[in-house]
């Protein structure tokens, strides 16, 4: 572990990880929150994007119970106890699938596909799927 | 450069794994360091000793385990992936070690780049 006995990591890199895919079609999305959980807890500097299908990954009033899956998408309202508070959404996307924010189960910044370009060219490192 | 890599898809159905081995290959031919490569996803199934490819094909899994012998890669396989996919320590391939995601954090924190190769 990065963690000192006393005081922050080290090193805090900005880890940006993009979600691009439907919450339940394929087990990205799922894995992929267990792994924004995991560098919260190294306490580095962490944005999450939806993008693409990715979005609906969000959406409110996901009933997952005829597919017998769980429906994890009331761990993104929990992110903010873990410090992971920059969640961003593509407004092209959204726009697409005809969703707006208040379709969202979280509070997120809703930015175009070049304002979320420079963000994630300013990350350290970026892990997609 | 220190590079760390992540593979996301399982040694067969996407190309994922072969690119991420010929860049490996290619990177540490340069010059450069690979000292971790994690997998997640079903990139686990990479690290399946039970898995018999033709023997006309190429054998990722051996290939692996071969190259990281030869230039001391940690193969990092994560355990919650791994055992949602049935792979635990009696299969797994010379080379390769089960851990947690910690480790993905870790190849992101310690090295230049993080390459990903995924679907």
């Amino acid at each position: 572990m990065y963690e000192e006995d006393e005081g922050g990591p080290e090193v805090v890199k900005r880890f940006c990880y993009i979600n691009r895919k439907a919450p339940y079609g394929t087990v990205y999305a799922h894995e992929m929150l267990e792994t924004v959980l995991i560098a919260a807890a190294f306490e580095q500097d962490v944005s999450v994007v939806f993008l693409d299908d990715g979005v609906y990954q969000l959406k409110k009033e996901q009933d997952t119970k005829d597919l017998g899956m769980k429906n994890f998408s009331p761990t993104f309202r929990a992110l903010d106890g873990y410090d992971v508070e920059k969640l961003y959404v593509e407004k092209e996307s959204l726009a697409a699938r005809g969703l707006t924010e208040e379709d969202l189960v979280v509070d997120v910044e809703v930015l175009d596909s070049k304002a979320l370009g420079e963000i994630i060219d300013a990350q350290d490192v970026v892990i997609s799927a | 450069m220190k590079f760390g890599m992540l593979i996301n898809e399982g040694p067969f159905t996407h190309q994922a794994s072969d690119s991420a081995y010929r860049f490996a290959l290619a990177a540490i031919e340069k010059g450069h360091e690979v000292p971790r490569v994690f997998f997640y996803h079903d990139g686990v199934n990479n690290a399946n000793t039970l898995s018999e490819p033709q023997s006309d094909d190429r054998n990722l899994v051996k290939l692996w385990g071969q190259l990281a012998a030869e230039h001391n890669i940690d193969l990092v396989v994560c355990v919650a992936a791994a055992l949602r996919r049935g792979l635990k320590d009696d299969i797994l391939a010379e080379g390769f070690r089960i851990s947690g995601l910690g480790q993905l954090i870790e190849a992101g924190i310690d090295n230049d780049r993080l390459m990903v190769f995924g679907d």
